[in-house]
């Protein structure tokens, strides 16, 4: 068994308005795979993945309790340094955003912010994170047209490839195939497939079927519970919990 | 196929109602239309390069407007120079820093109300503030600085709202990938925002540059034999020495009158198309 990259103790997540939209999460993220949190929208994935990354400072949240770990540092702790960490735990959003700039400048960006000056290093890594994404083939010789030109799975495979230029250690991907085409969805999902071997990766899944097709550990989310988790395709197969069965089979959601 | 009796009675009817609302957008125009052609026929003879570019003579009688051309130049860069950091400075932090809360509710209805107050009370106020107590005396400076205080709304909430306009997204997706909220400014949203921005500042200036009650009392020179040397000197300017030659000066040439008006007009208009298409262009180039 692989380490746990994630530990999450008794994470429980309060907005202003008294709502929690995560109830007393306890949850390991395993290093090196493809963890899928999945469930009826509502459910609380989302938040989650946004307090990996502490983006959930831009929202109106009022408390959060517990703790969450990564690599034996607690991020929630004030005194965590939230632009390392984001630039550690990438995010790739459910609409593909690219920014007003040429491809180039899309994966040079974060590198730039962080201080990068040399050219052959933010070379490197445009070459790279395309490779990565599997968009080099489709784009290398037009490197310094606008990003907006693009289709919507190529921004999408963009998108991706911007939070890889990083280097990041974990990535979250929040329905990232929400708006694609199938093609465009089995090329992410091939990536992914390549990318684990490399990386911690959470995605939610935008069904249970993309669920069921790429995760290797699965944890089942409803209205800020997490009802079921467990390794491999088990939780699809032979869920323990009558609701995750229920949804699984389709019998609600 | 025939239309039936009432479907084209309603076809007529929706003619009616557009011929009328184009009717009367034309008649909105007419004015605007009629002002610029009288004064057009009006001036156009004075025009010439003597007129542009000589000092007045003759009790003003004859000669040209140089002083005054060049002092509404000068207060224009003016209150440039006050107005502009001042106002984007406001709205950057209204639009992205800014909590909302009773403060900034507060801010934002100074602002507004800033807008409605009449330019003849600014001039009262920049004459108490800046000429007397600050004791910069009738002045290019106390001129610009009141004018600035005039322009700092517009510029303000024109900025803010492009600001504004500027998607969400793009702020989030700077964060997620470890920018702080100046670098997201600085390289996304203040790019973005430029065009919008600048319309502001032009709109604004341009309304510094024809107005007249601020700078009666602060700067505004009925006539002086040179041009300013410093900040600290008064200065003519157009709309002043419009206002002197057409109501202070007896047997005043209406040659020259017309042709003063004409080149505040071109002044101001020229600044408002130089707007106008930086507007468009961004529109057009805009990805989003």
């Amino acid at each position: 068994m692989k380490e746990a990259k994630i530990t999450i103790e008794n994470l429980t997540v309060r907005y202003s308005d008294g709502v929690e939209p995560l109830r007393n999460i306890s949850l390991t993220v395993q290093r090196k795979a493809i963890t899928v949190f999945f469930g009826p929208a509502g459910g609380g994935k989302s938040t989650l993945l946004r307090v990996l990354n502490r983006l959930n400072d831009l929202t109106d949240v009022a408390s959060v309790e517990g703790r969450v770990l990564i690599d034996d540092q607690d991020i929630l702790d004030p005194k965590t340094d939230v632009i390392s960490l984001r630039r550690r735990v990438g995010m790739v959003f459910a609409r593909p955003v690219v920014l007003p700039f040429s491809i180039r400048g899309n994966l040079t960006y974060g590198l730039e912010l962080a201080g990068e000056r040399n050219r052959d290093t933010l070379e490197a890594a445009v070459k790279r994170s395309l490779k990565q994404a599997a968009l080099w083939d489709e784009v290398k010789d037009r490197l310094d047209e606008p990003a907006v030109a693009l289709s919507g799975g190529q921004q999408q495979r963009l998108c991706l490839a911007r939070v890889l230029a990083l280097e990041p250690e974990v990535i979250l991907l929040d329905e990232p195939t929400s708006g694609l085409d199938p093609i465009s969805t089995g090329k992410v999902e091939d990536s992914l497939q390549e990318l684990k071997k490399k990386y911690t990766i959470i995605l939610v899944p935008h069904s249970v079927q993309q669920a069921a097709r790429t995760a290797d550990h699965a944890a089942f989310f409803l209205q800020g519970e997490l009802v079921e988790h467990a390794g491999g395709k088990k939780i699809f197969n032979t869920p323990r919990d009558q609701r995750t069965d229920d949804y699984v089979r389709g019998r609600f959601g | 196929m025939k239309a039936s009796p009432a479907s084209r009675s309603r076809y007529i009817w929706q003619k009616v109602v557009f011929s009328g609302l184009t009717v009367i957008t034309l008649l909105t125009v007419i004015p605007i239309i009629l002002v610029v052609a009288y004064i057009l026929v009006q001036g156009l003879p004075a025009i010439s390069w003597e007129f542009l570019t000589a000092m007045p003579r003759d009790g003003m009688r004859d000669g040209g407007i140089w002083p005054a051309l060049i002092g509404t130049l000068y207060l224009t860069i003016g209150t440039a120079i006050f107005a502009v950091p001042l106002g984007i400075g406001a709205a950057i932090y209204l639009s992205e820093y800014a909590p909302d809360n009773r403060w900034t509710r507060l801010i934002r209805l100074a602002i507004i109300n800033l807008a409605g107050i009449p330019s003849v009370v600014y001039g009262l106020f920049g004459l108490g503030l800046f000429v007397l107590f600050l004791n910069f005396g009738t002045s290019i400076l106390a001129g610009s600085l009141t004018l600035a205080i005039m322009t700092l709304p517009v510029i303000i909430s024109t900025a803010e709202e492009a600001l504004r306009s500027v998607p969400q997204a793009f702020r989030v997706v700077s964060i997620s990938v470890g920018g702080t909220r100046w670098q997201t400014i600085r390289r996304i949203v203040l790019p973005e925002a430029l065009p919008g921005i600048l319309t502001g500042i032009i709109l604004g200036l341009e309304r510094a540059a024809g107005e007249t009650a601020p700078i009666l009392f602060t700067v505004a020179a009925f006539f002086l034999p040179s041009l300013p040397n410093s900040p600290l000197d008064a200065t003519m300017a157009l709309p002043y020495h419009l206002f002197v030659i057409s109501t202070q000066v007896p047997h005043m040439p209406v040659q020259i009158q017309y042709g003063t008006a004409l080149v505040l007009v071109v002044f101001v208009l020229v600044m408002n198309l130089s707007a106008a298409t930086i507007r468009s262009r961004a529109r057009a180039r805009r990805q989003w």
